[in-house]
């Protein structure tokens, strides 16, 4: 993938298939020990823990319609060819975290990418699952919480395109913060 | 910086507006979201689906997502579902087809058929 908010959008897609009523994505960029550090966490249906560690093989995936996966395996590669790699911890019934890791200065990293589009798409193909989006870098962070917009809302559906754009504002403009004004990671 | 201020007016403007529209069945158009999906260029795609219903203020129509549907050498894959009408399949969409089937099939109600499946394939 061309960006790791791809790889997050892709991701996420499992968490939902669990069955999340919320998912977390957590992003943390340490520039003092070089690593940028992707979380996601959700509430689904988990698996088992020796299980969890083998669906970084391609091959192995609960899909009933194919016999390959690539999500996970993905991500996991991008990891590797980056000095870092991926970790999945799961319970069967609480819920599953995956965490990646790269080194943030490795040539081979793909860039971030645009995380407004990300969170845009999933609230608007999910908009009864609820998801924070927790962002670090060094010393600065940016939260954002479905559950707090949907309490302001009421009655009014998450979906809708003026709340949308809100969001992508909300998004684009904490993330811009993080980078001291500029657009782009 | 975006205030839950006009939050909370985009809230009361559309709730004026939703009364509205409330028995209407709309158009259901779906984008395959699934890895291959995603490494294809699904992303741009509903982005500029989204856009395209905004801008023309389609308020009858659905977008939403579904996983591989095992054809993923044809992604970005985009379906349309209208009411009564058979569902039409474009594959290996990107953003300015997709801007077209929204405004010849979606709102004018032709098929764009050089987009389809039977064509492309």
């Amino acid at each position: 993938m061309k960006e790791l908010s791809l790889h997050i959008l892709d991701v996420v897609q499992n968490s939902i298939a669990a069955g999340s009523t919320l998912v977390s994505i957590n992003i943390t960029e340490d520039l003092d020990t070089d690593l940028f550090i992707i979380e996601i966490i959700d509430n689904g249906c988990g698996m088992d823990e020796d299980y969890a560690e083998k669906i970084k093989d391609p091959f192995i995936t609960r899909r009933k319609s194919r016999k390959v996966g690539l999500g996970i395996p993905l991500l996991y590669a991008a990891g590797k060819r980056c000095e870092g790699d991926l970790k999945i911890e799961s319970k069967k019934g609480k819920g599953t975290r995956i965490t990646a890791w790269l080194k943030h200065s490795h040539i081979d990293r793909a860039p971030l990418g645009n995380m407004a589009d990300t969170i845009k798409i999933l609230i608007v193909c999910n908009p009864e699952v609820d998801f924070s989006y927790n962002h670090k870098k060094n010393e600065k962070e940016f939260n954002f919480d479905t559950r707090e917009v949907k309490r302001i809302l009421g009655d009014v559906s998450i979906s809708e395109m003026e709340v949308i754009t809100w969001i992508e504002e909300q998004v684009k403009e904490g993330l811009k913060s993080l980078n001291g004004g500029a657009d782009t990671l | 910086m975006k205030t839950i201020q006009e939050l909370e007016e985009i809230r009361k403007k559309t709730l004026e507006t939703i009364s509205l529209r409330k028995d209407q069945t709309g158009t259901r158009v779906v984008v395959g979201m699934a890895t291959c999906g995603i490494a294809a260029g699904a992303r741009p795609v509903l982005l500029a689906i989204m856009d395209e219903i905004k801008k023309h203020n389609l308020s009858d129509v659905i977008v939403a997502q579904t996983g591989c549907i095992g054809l993923c050498v044809y992604e970005p894959i985009v379906e349309v579902y209208k009411p009564g009408q058979e569902k039409v399949t474009y594959v290996k969409v990107n953003p300015s087809k997709a801007i077209r089937i929204v405004n010849e099939h979606i709102m004018k109600d032709k098929v764009v058929d050089e987009y389809t499946i039977g064509t492309e394939a």
